[in-house]
């Protein structure tokens, strides 16, 4: 009678059973930060009075939202969680050495694994969903304390069940998927609550996809997104999970908050408008809009799968001479994958500029920043105001298909208007 | 007793709006609390005074888990938050960093720009001077309020650790 979520956190109090609404103290597996969190984190960690983080093997700390280093301040905080991640040992990726953004890291890295409870110091850490774990984002202060005492506290949230019938069409992916269930169910329509992704078109998604789906489930609210361990899930960790873990299911009369069901046999690609991720909208309704930049790549977007889709458009043709084209990979691995694929080479010819990953643009924290009145479409996952930069330039979300046709024709456009 | 002006806002109020991303890498409270609202309401650091309340609709702070938006909203002397329903990452944040956040619906609805409110944190009650209402709060769960009675995150904590013998 439990949902996926709550065996996995009933396994991590000692209880046998845990309901919506219950405050347990939780065992953690991960506890993650980057250069924007960890700095505070670690202030706040030492005023605990503690010496030694839990368990260095299950701190893992990435350099990846002002970097490679954007200034002098930034530098300092990158330096100080260097430092703190030395001096405890604790797991590090340096920047060019494997590292990258943070959710496209873990997941590779074989560090989210699933039946585990992760904390992360970003609101993305939900991305680990996908692989069947319970995944959370916090503030520094929660990370402060989890990295002192390895558990951490945490209401038992409802599950909203998510049902999605029918196959994909051709140019539509995981990204269209979650713009369109936020569109839906609204950007608090999962306000503190785990949601769960099934279905005949979940059956059949990627990884990379599923990653992208979970990535945005903060984007409703949701404390959680997550997919149960299948077959594909199994076929992604091999050789890549870094230690043993529990695969749970949920019982069959498990107890659902909501359960919500979607018809996407037909479903088109589909444009957030600027202001909120629940201004999904199917691209045959977006009408005409030029851009000035195009962003393919984040925590969101930034996988092999969405490069090779991206390639797959610009291969053989050029970026629009009004529009800057940036790429961000994942992480190194997949840049270098991209690199060997020849993807790399697709992009630089057809005029897109092409980064280390970074969460740079995403956030509007350096790299590919808006100027007033100036219209991007990108493949991350926020488009609030000022979210790139000038609270009067405006942000348009999309799959990694529309954002590379529109780089072509210097308006969204949908890819199936490209042949 | 906290009593102060009232600056109001709307629905999904996100964290960027509180503090834009470019400030991140500013750590301290003074520092953020230079920025905040400055893309969404540039007039907000000449008005506020502090001991002033923000007052918001639905899902308050969502968006990022960037604790520098409770940090910036303290640093410019808010002292507390009221609204129908907060993000879970902004609540826990403010909670952790001894922000008070209360939630009332009633309140919400009878209150505007400009009001003069009477919090009464430990009853959670709502006194709407202005208009002369009066509203209750939702109380904290227990396990909330032994936490915000520890004085934050950090003692509990400490206190915790302490206690374990650690």
């Amino acid at each position: 009678m439990m949902t996926l979520v709550e065996k996995i956190l009933a396994a991590h109090c000692g209880k046998e059973k845990v309901s919506p609404g219950e405050f347990i103290t939780a065992r953690v597996d991960i506890v993650m930060a980057n250069d924007v969190t960890a700095p505070i984190a670690i202030r706040e960690f030492r005023r605990i009075g503690v010496s030694k983080v839990f368990d260095p093997a299950k701190i893992v700390l990435v350099p990846d939202h002002f970097t490679p280093n954007k200034d002098i301040i930034s530098a300092e905080n990158a330096k100080m969680m260097r430092e703190f991640a030395h001096e405890q040992g604790t797991v590090y990726f340096e920047v060019g050495q494997m590292c990258g953004i943070e959710h496209a890291l873990l997941p590779e890295q074989g560090l989210a694994l699933p039946g585990e409870v992760i904390i992360g110091g970003d609101s993305h850490t939900c991305t680990y969903g996908a692989l069947g774990a319970f995944a959370t984002g916090m503030g520094s202060t929660d990370i402060a304390a989890a990295m002192a005492t390895g558990d951490t506290w945490i209401k038992v949230p409802p599950t909203i069940k998510l049902v999605y019938h029918g196959r994909l069409g051709q140019w539509v992916g995981g990204k269209d998927l979650i713009l369109f269930t936020i569109g839906n169910i609204g950007v608090d329509g999962a306000l503190y609550a785990a949601m769960e992704f099934t279905g005949e078109a979940i059956d059949n998604l990627s990884i990379d996809g599923r990653l992208t789906m979970a990535n945005m489930a903060i984007e409703a609210g949701g404390k959680a997104g997550i997919f149960r361990v299948d077959e594909t899930t199994r076929a992604y960790l091999k050789n890549r999970a870094r230690h043993a873990f529990n695969e749970y299911e949920p019982d069959a009369d498990a107890e659902y908050s909501r359960v919500i069901e979607f018809d996407v046999s037909e479903m088109e690609p589909q444009v957030s408008l600027p202001g909120s991720p629940a201004n999904a909208t199917p691209i045959s309704k977006v009408g005409t809009v030029k851009i000035d930049q195009a962003v393919i790549g984040s925590c969101t977007n930034g996988r092999l799968e969405d490069l090779r889709v991206a390639a797959g458009i610009l291969k053989g043709r050029k970026v629009n001479p009004n529009v800057r084209c940036l790429v961000f990979p994942g992480t190194q691995q997949i840049y270098l994958d991209a690199l060997t694929e020849g993807l790399i080479e697709t992009f630089v010819r057809a005029g897109a500029a092409v980064s280390t990953p970074t969460c740079g643009p995403c956030a509007g924290l350096h790299m590919g920043i808006l100027a007033a009145g100036e219209r991007c479409i990108s493949t991350t996952n926020r488009n609030f105001i000022s979210r790139m930069g000038s609270p009067k330039s405006e942000l348009y979300l999309s799959g990694p298909a529309v954002a590379a046709a529109s780089a072509v024709t210097g308006k969204i456009t949908s890819p199936g208007e490209m042949t | 007793m906290l009593k102060g002006t009232v600056h109001k806002y709307g629905a999904d109020f996100d964290t960027d709006a509180i503090i834009p991303g470019r400030y991140l890498n500013l750590t301290t409270v003074e520092e953020v609390a230079r920025h905040c609202m400055e893309d969404v309401d540039p007039d907000f650091l000449t008005r506020v005074r502090p001991g002033d309340i923000v007052v918001a609709t639905t899902n308050f702070g969502c968006g990022s888990s960037r604790e520098h938006a409770p940090m910036a909203l303290k640093g410019v002397g808010i002292a507390c938050v009221i609204a129908k329903s907060f993000a879970r990452i902004f609540f826990r944040n403010a909670i952790n960093i001894g922000l008070p956040l209360l939630e009332s619906a009633d309140a919400v609805d009878n209150t505007e720009a400009g009001d003069v409110l009477e919090v009464d944190l430990a009853s959670g009650t709502i006194n709407n001077l202005t208009r002369g209402k009066t509203f209750t709060a939702a109380a904290y769960p227990e396990f909330m309020a032994e936490l915000i009675s520890a004085g934050g995150l950090i003692e509990f904590t400490r206190q915790r650790l302490a206690g374990k013998g650690v």
